[in-house]
């Protein structure tokens, strides 16, 4: 009886926690549906079909193994377009980061007219990605706006898209004017919960601006520092409207980075099982690169615990 | 039980979801189906006359044959990705019944297997006439005796002339040089770099050439007696001394004389961008009155006159579920009645058809004497622009390589040696 009166509430509380519980996988139901579908499926079909040669217009699918993966290993191509993404994700990644970091400060100050330069700098985050690459198309081309402007100054412009160096450096400018803001909103949030008496206690301390910024503010941002650079790494590597837009891999193969290179392997090349192996790859780059980041995260995010 | 019910309902979602998700078509196409047939044919033609034409065409069709076919729809893809659409139809497990195919893609097309053989049908076809067709217009698309593609579009590329910009320079124009046999490309850069000087705009643009698609390149080339790769598609030809000239002719009329617009450089002839452009004759729709223009044939070479025409083809995907019926649409839509309708914008391989005035009843633009020289003259033992089982690969390929030529001080030797490079292996494979 004893017993009774004291079970018969846990019971009634562990069957009431269950049925929240359940209540709330219900809920959530859908999405992990959803997600399954689209989102874990498709990932285990590509590794799927990476093991596989797939020739869509024969309508042929066979076992190839790790044949393709084998092929990778040794194909030139892909060794070029590793190349061209490290390129483009280092140089992305610093002028991004640095840039959007200097705006982020400048735009700080409370001076007349920073919320117009804010929602200048923020607004081609919003422009279409093709729209916006289309007119840098055109600005670059050899007789394009850019060139026009350096002649009034006297300077003959290089052709932009056609030189290997100034191609990769064309496109790395375009992706930063288009994201830089999305940063800088970032950084600018983060600046804002730096606090100020923690400046204030440094200046008075006699540490100089740029002291201040690097020992106080650049610590106290180091969070968002990280999350920038891992969404910006991320990003760069899946980089591919702009390369099919404005150079198309070229010239040459100097602008063909993994996800043109995966493009052309499946879509162009009909290579369907190879292209899969491609993205598996890239799948784990990114998965590694962004572990790796996450994990040093304690040498240098200065508030982590 | 409230719970019960939701938990139910829930998982019950969660199984349809995944059965509908999992539950469709397997990509390989049905052979069989129950009931009229809805078709669907991919072109790469938005232009709404076309598919209006096409339309009142297919209409026809299916109110005579309501028992087989309830229906049938053309999806316009873009050109840029045309053959990459129809192909992700494929591989999505959605393919057309029928599609515009390239003559890029035409043997890769042939050869796979994927293509119905239309020999049967047309042959078989009361009032079809199949012997009307064009034995050199067929080539491309036969493989051992069958026929895998109707040759839809045979489309001659010419040369069109701002002529108010060429009399403003000074130049003679190109019917006059015609008429006097002086009609070559070296006449033609020389008056279309003298153009430019003139104008400010632009000589010679070869069919929208942005030193992408080098393909276009052939309309030049083929009359210095040079092919990108042999006839069996095996061995790679850039490195021909035929080859070598033209490609040597291309760039001393971009970098030397500056005929040609260089790399990075935007110029619409139909804009009156400028001076002469070498493309097809469905582009005449593109002009209005804002200045004077002719048609003329392409110049003559280091090896005399060649005709280059550019082609479409037809096809019906075998293992399309309604293969059958497709393919007597087809013949239909291809019939002489309708093939003659069709003239008005793609120029027939029929060559009870291939007249100036059947011609000239849909190109209003054009004059009987244009449509003669440049569409009547220019099919029958016409070159076609490159085509190859590999072809996408090797266009890649090709062009990553021909990029070191598109520069002031290029090797012209040396990119053609690294050009076959390139291809040999794809060639071989």
């Amino acid at each position: 009886m004893t017993t009774a009166t004291i079970g018969t509430p846990r019971r009634q509380r562990r069957l009431s926690r269950r049925e929240d519980v359940l209540t709330g996988y219900a809920f959530v139901l859908p999405q992990l549906v959803g997600s399954l579908l689209f989102v874990i499926g498709p990932l285990v079909a590509v590794v799927w079909y990476s093991l596989h040669d797939w020739n869509v217009l024969a309508n042929s699918f066979t076992y190839a193994g790790t044949d393709n993966y084998e092929r990778l290993a040794t194909d030139p191509g892909f060794h070029d377009a590793m190349r061209a993404s490290g390129i483009f994700s280092a140089g992305l990644v610093v002028l991004n980061v640095g840039l959007a970091l200097a705006l982020a400060v400048m735009l700080n100050q409370r001076l007349p007219g920073t919320a117009t330069f804010r929602a200048f700098f923020f607004s081609p985050v919003v422009v279409s990605l093709v729209a916006w690459t289309i007119v840098w198309g055109f600005l670059l081309q050899a007789d394009g706006g850019i060139n026009g402007f350096l002649s009034q100054l006297g300077i003959d412009g290089p052709n932009w898209l056609r030189e290997g160096p100034t191609a990769m450096l064309s496109v790395i400018v375009v992706q930063v004017f288009k994201n830089v803001g999305l940063n800088m909103v970032l950084f600018l949030a983060a600046l804002q919960g730096v606090p100020r008496e923690v400046r204030e206690a440094a200046t008075m301390d006699g540490a100089s601006p740029w002291r201040s910024f690097w020992s106080v503010t650049v610590p106290l941002i180091s969070g968002t520092i990280l999350l920038v650079s891992i969404l910006t790494v991320v990003g760069s590597l899946q980089v591919f409207a702009q390369i099919a837009v404005l150079t198309q891999g070229g010239p040459g193969t100097s602008t063909t980075v993994i996800v043109y290179y995966l493009y052309q392997q499946a879509f162009q090349f009909q290579e369907f099982g190879y292209a899969s192996a491609v993205s598996v790859v890239l799948f784990v780059i990114v998965a590694i690169l962004t572990f790796v980041q996450w994990q040093t995260r304690r040498r240098w995010v200065f508030h982590e615990v | 039980m409230k719970h019960r019910t939701l938990y139910g309902v829930a998982g019950l979602t969660a199984v349809a979801l995944t059965l509908t998700a999992c539950g469709g078509d397997d990509g390989g196409g049905d052979s069989t189906s129950d009931g009229p047939a809805d078709l669907r044919m991919t072109v790469w033609t938005a232009d709404e006359a076309q598919l209006a034409l096409f339309q009142e065409i297919a209409d026809a069709y299916v109110a005579d044959h309501a028992d087989t076919v309830s229906g049938i729809s053309f999806e316009t893809l873009p050109f840029e990705d045309y053959t990459t659409g129809i192909t992700t139809q494929i591989a999505g497990g959605n393919p057309p019944d029928l599609a515009w195919i390239f003559e890029s893609s035409a043997p890769e097309f042939v050869a796979s297997g994927a293509l119905l053989d239309l020999r049967p049908v047309l042959e078989e076809t009361d009032g079809y006439d199949a012997g009307d067709l064009e034995p050199d217009a067929l080539r491309l698309w036969e493989n051992d005796g069958g026929l895998y593609a109707y040759p839809f579009s045979n489309s001659p590329f010419g040369v069109f002339v701002n002529t108010d910009q060429l009399t403003a320079a000074g130049q003679p124009l190109p019917a006059d040089l015609i008429a006097a046999g002086d009609w070559t490309w070296d006449r033609a850069a020389e008056i279309a770099a003298a153009t430019a000087q003139a104008s400010g705009k632009a000589g010679l643009v070869v069919r929208d050439f942005d030193f992408a698609l080098w393909e276009n390149l052939g309309t030049i080339w083929s009359s210095f007696g040079a092919e990108p790769w042999s006839e069996d598609g095996s061995t790679c030809e850039f490195t021909s001394p035929a080859m070598i000239d033209a490609l040597t002719w291309i760039h001393d009329q971009i970098f030397t004389t500056g005929a040609l617009p260089g790399p990075g450089t935007t110029a619409d002839f139909f804009a009156g961008d400028a001076a002469l452009t070498v493309t097809q004759i469905s582009r005449a729709s593109a002009l209005d009155d804002s200045f004077g223009w002719d048609l003329v044939p392409l110049p003559d070479g280091p090896e005399g006159h060649v005709n280059v025409i550019g082609q479409a083809g037809i096809g019906v995907f075998a293992d399309g579920p309604n293969a059958d019926v497709a393919a007597d649409f087809l013949a239909y839509f291809t019939n002489p009645e309708n093939a003659e309708r069709l003239a008005a914008y793609f120029p027939p391989p029929r060559t009870s058809l291939l007249t100036a005035e059947t011609l000239q009843g849909a190109n209003a633009k054009l004059t009987t004497e244009q449509l003669q020289a440049v569409v009547i003259d220019g099919i029958p033992g016409a070159v076609t622009k490159p085509a190859h089982a590999n072809f996408a690969q090797l266009q890649a390929a090709i062009r990553a390589e021909l990029d070191a030529l598109w520069t002031a001080d290029a090797d012209v030797s040396a990119v053609a040696e690294s050009v076959c490079a390139a291809a040999e292996p794809l060639l071989a494979g």
